[in-house]
């Protein structure tokens, strides 16, 4: 396998392994090196990757395995996540100022969620995985995925229904 | 599509038993103009899944293995560094014999025989050097002598 056949088989879910890494380790400066990291780590194991059916999951539980890694060893040493450089780049958002801060609410809000359901929001609702595939990215039972995906959704919600409550009145 | 089917939509995303093209159908209504003002809350959401999914990841990946590259240069460059500093390290060192010391450590007085053996050995040495050459000349003419006289 040279590199043009790789950049075929990883490219198309290159954005995907960042977006998860991003959900995760929040700026996008660690995401993109994680990023960077993952692709390297396939790169060298290029020789094994056909051996997997679905390389795109593998990669997929790669990176959530790699970014629980980072997040574990920045506990340990006491560094706290702090998201000062974190904005939308959609210009597609930028066209209200106001609208834009909402759709932060519901940003914020995903962030406080669990690592786990974080993850899963972000394969499903965002990535628009089915069922089984997060169930392998996850090592998850397929109940435990919906459990904890209907509870991150309807969190999202209820607090939304609440910041918005406490604007009305 | 009708608002009672979305509500039921709705309430099966909720309890995550929605299919994917269920969950299309919900996009599709919940990021045109005319929601219902109870679902707003999932409008934001629907807009933000949707945003979200623009993001890309914009630097080129490198796959080049420099670091090894760099690691072998680095252990030449180093025992480079290495030999030069031995080499260098070795003239700098006097042979000193036992029993000496080196002039920098010298008495003043020892500082002066010192001088004065170096002078006198100077001097023995330049009469050295014009005796030599005395002899030397004598050798020419002992040659001159020969040849005329052919005593060989």
């Amino acid at each position: 396998m040279n590199q043009s056949d790789f950049l075929k088989v990883v490219l198309p879910f290159k954005d995907k392994v960042f977006r998860l890494a991003k959900r995760l380790l929040v700026s996008t400066d660690e995401a993109e090196d994680a990023t960077q990291e993952l692709f390297l780590k396939l790169w060298k194991n290029k020789e094994k990757l056909a051996e997997y059916k679905n390389v795109e999951a593998f990669a997929m539980t790669m990176t959530k395995n790699y970014c629980y890694d980072r997040l574990k060893s920045k506990q340990a040493s006491n560094l706290t996540l702090v998201h000062s450089n974190y904005k939308e780049k959609e210009t597609s958002l930028d066209k209200k100022v106001e609208y834009r801060d909402t759709v932060n609410q519901v940003h914020k809000l995903i962030e406080k969620l669990p690592e786990q359901q974080k993850l899963i929001i972000q394969l499903r609702d965002i990535e628009q995985y089915d069922f089984d595939e997060i169930c392998k990215m996850m090592d998850m039972k397929p109940t435990a995925v919906r459990v904890a995906l209907s509870r991150a959704r309807k969190t999202i919600r209820q607090e939304l229904i609440k910041q918005h409550n406490y604007g009305v009145s | 599509m009708e608002l009672a089917n979305i509500e039921k939509l709705v309430a099966k995303y909720e309890n995550a038993e929605t299919t994917l093209k269920e969950e299309n159908i919900l996009r599709d209504y919940f990021l045109s103009d005319n929601v219902a003002p109870h679902l707003e809350e999932y409008q934001l959401m629907f807009t933000y899944f949707q945003a979200s999914q623009g993001e890309t990841f914009n630097k080129t990946l490198e796959f080049k293995t420099e670091k090894k590259r760099n690691y072998k240069w680095l252990s030449v460059a180093a025992s480079v560094v290495l030999l030069f500093s031995v080499y260098m390290g070795i003239p700098k060192t006097e042979i000193i014999e036992p029993g000496t010391i080196p002039v920098s450590e010298m008495t003043i007085e020892e500082k002066f025989h010192y001088e004065q053996a170096r002078e006198a050995l100077a001097m023995l040495s330049g009469s050295l050097n014009k005796g030599s050459e005395a002899v030397s000349n004598l050798k020419t003419y002992e040659n001159s002598v020969n040849k005329i006289f052919k005593t060989k």
